[in-house]
């Protein structure tokens, strides 16, 4: 067996042997499914906004970036542990190469989150549908399908962004405290600054609810960018190559 | 073998390993010796690549530790920090350890077994005693059954019959040809183990030697006297050549020269002594000797 593969197998061993996975990722789930439901009742008789259009994927999802914070805090976690813990000083005499080392960790922290997102964005969906009423919508419908996609990817991509962070910044204070506002302070503030906006909607949160979208959104509402599903999606994927680039030049210079 | 070559570690301005070189040869224990912060934590660190060297190299069996092909079969090390997550049992700690350099499940069970942890092997570590944690770490350095061990401090935390047993298993492990390095501070617990010591303070070498050879050079046996008239001995032993120094109670100590001959030297001159006796110092104070005295 290949290095890598021994250190993808002790990765997987490492996330299953911690309570925190297990609770992380349950309440990532829970929350997705639960609280998509719960608001969904609330959107059946709302009065709808005359300057978005109503789209049954997104707006039945508000309960999946609730879920995304605990995913990314279990991505923060699978890799700050190390750093609080110790532990990395054990992983890098059992594994040196810092790139197999780190290559692993979010390899395995990758396919756990791949998995959790897919439960998550179709749980959320398959749930909240049909609490939506004549509001709702199917997976056969137009666009439904890749925006119920697009919604897993932006899960999974989201968690290992985290990871990149976290392997640049060793703590998990620091990690949520910039991951947090980045992630959801700025759909409810920043984003609603038309001057700035050129800029804001290039933020990961801009780029994720294009990717949830199954119908596109007029000029100057919210949900609106000059990209559209797949530009969101490489906007998404070069963040999360930036962080895990970030991530591996500082896992190369470690000292732990 | 070890072979550690011209090796420096800075940090900012401080020195804590200065141009140090010196071979671990299998097949006997050899002791790694120096005052707290002497350096030895930080050098077992480069020897495993945690730490990057400021200058100078180390060879494990003449390749770099990052070049090794799964490193835990090659090299076992127990370190002095913490290396554990408290969340995770001990079992499922050495899982994951053996799991990255394809070891199998069987080796974790007697590595368990071995330290005398498998009644603890399903508890989580955070509940452990120090003692236990080192009990661990030796499981983990022991899980690859390397042929090279570095043992940074493991009597720390260990009670005594620990003690006596991590005695017996460093000195078995040498017997069986291992090249085995052990790193203490304390001389007593390194002159019951070690054959060969090698002795660092402020990051320097201050020798690579055995342990007789070390107590004999720096320890300064002697012979101590006790007398009501000290100036007239000492003129007696000057007069024969014999180099006289004076004990911290006031006693007079005799150096290079047998209990036998002060004897015979005082008899024939006569002066009235209250006790002879030789002394043979202890390693530890050969250190402090050595050291000038100092945890720094």
């Amino acid at each position: 067996m290949s290095a890598l593969r021994m250190a993808v197998r002790a990765e997987l061993t490492k996330a299953r042997s911690l309570r925190s996975t297990w609770w992380s990722l349950l309440v990532a789930t829970a929350l997705s499914i639960g609280l998509s439901a719960l608001i969904g009742l609330s959107l059946r008789d709302a009065r709808l906004s005359e300057r978005n259009t109503w789209d049954p994927v997104r707006y039945g999802y508000f309960g999946l970036t609730i879920g995304l914070i605990v995913l990314v805090v279990f991505g923060v976690m699978l890799v700050s542990g190390e750093f609080t813990s110790g532990t990395i000083r054990a992983s890098l005499a059992a594994v040196p190469r810092r790139g197999v080392f780190l290559g692993a960790k979010v390899l395995a922290g990758a396919g756990i989150a791949a998995v959790v997102s897919v439960v998550c964005g179709f749980g959320a969906f398959l749930a909240v549908q049909p609490v939506l009423g004549d509001r709702g919508t199917s997976l056969g419908e137009p666009g439904v399908l890749r925006a119920v996609f697009g919604a897993c990817l932006y899960l999974a991509l989201m968690a290992v962004f985290a990871m990149g962070v976290a392997a640049m910044l060793r703590s998990t204070a620091l990690c949520l405290g910039i991951m947090i506002p980045i992630l959801f302070l700025n759909s409810q503030g920043l984003s609603n600054l038309p001057a700035i906006r050129p800029v804001t909607q290039f933020l990961p949160d801009q780029a994720g609810m294009v990717l949830m979208q199954s119908v596109p959104q007029p000029p100057g509402s919210v949900g609106h960018t000059d990209f559209g599903w797949a530009g969101a999606l490489l906007v998404l994927l070069a963040w999360t190559a930036a962080a895990l680039a970030g991530g591996f030049v500082a896992v190369r210079r470690l000292d732990p | 073998m070890i072979e550690v070559d011209g090796l420096s570690k800075r940090y900012g301005g401080t020195v804590a390993v200065d141009d140090l070189s010196f071979t671990v040869r299998p097949g006997r224990v050899t002791g790694f010796l120096g005052p707290n912060g002497a350096g030895k934590s930080t050098t077992l660190r480069m020897m495993l690549d945690l730490d990057r060297p400021t200058g100078g190299r180390v060879r494990i069996d003449g390749h770099r530790y990052r070049d090794l092909d799964r490193p835990l079969r090659r090299v076992g090390a127990l370190l002095e920090a913490r290396s554990t997550h408290g969340g995770r049992s001990a079992r499922q700690h050495l899982r994951w350890l053996a799991q990255t350099n394809g070891i199998g499940e069987a080796r974790v069970r007697e590595v368990l077994d071995q330290v005398g942890l498998a009644d603890a092997a399903r508890r989580r570590t955070k509940g452990f005693s120090l003692g236990m944690g080192q009990r661990l770490g030796l499981a983990g350095a022991l899980l690859g059954d390397p042929p090279v061990l570095l043992l940074d401090e493991p009597v720390n935390g260990l009670d005594p019959e620990g003690i006596v047993w991590l005695r017996a298993l460093v000195r078995g492990l040498a017997a069986e040809g291992r090249t085995v390095l052990v790193s203490s501070h304390l001389m007593s617990e390194m002159a019951l183990t070690a054959e060969h010591l090698v002795v660092i303070a402020r990051g320097r070498l201050l020798a690579d030697t055995t342990v007789e050879e070390f107590v004999a050079e720096h320890a300064g046996s002697h012979v101590r006297i006790t007398t009501p008239t000290p100036a007239r001995l000492r003129d007696v032993l000057a007069a024969a050549g014999i180099r006289v120094g004076e004990g911290a109670d006031g006693a007079i100590e005799a150096h290079g020269v047998g209990a036998d001959r002060v004897g015979e030297l005082v008899a024939a001159s006569g002066v009235v002594v209250h006790e002879i006796g030789a002394r043979t110092a202890s390693l530890e104070e050969a250190f402090m000797r050595l050291t000038g005295g100092g945890q720094e």
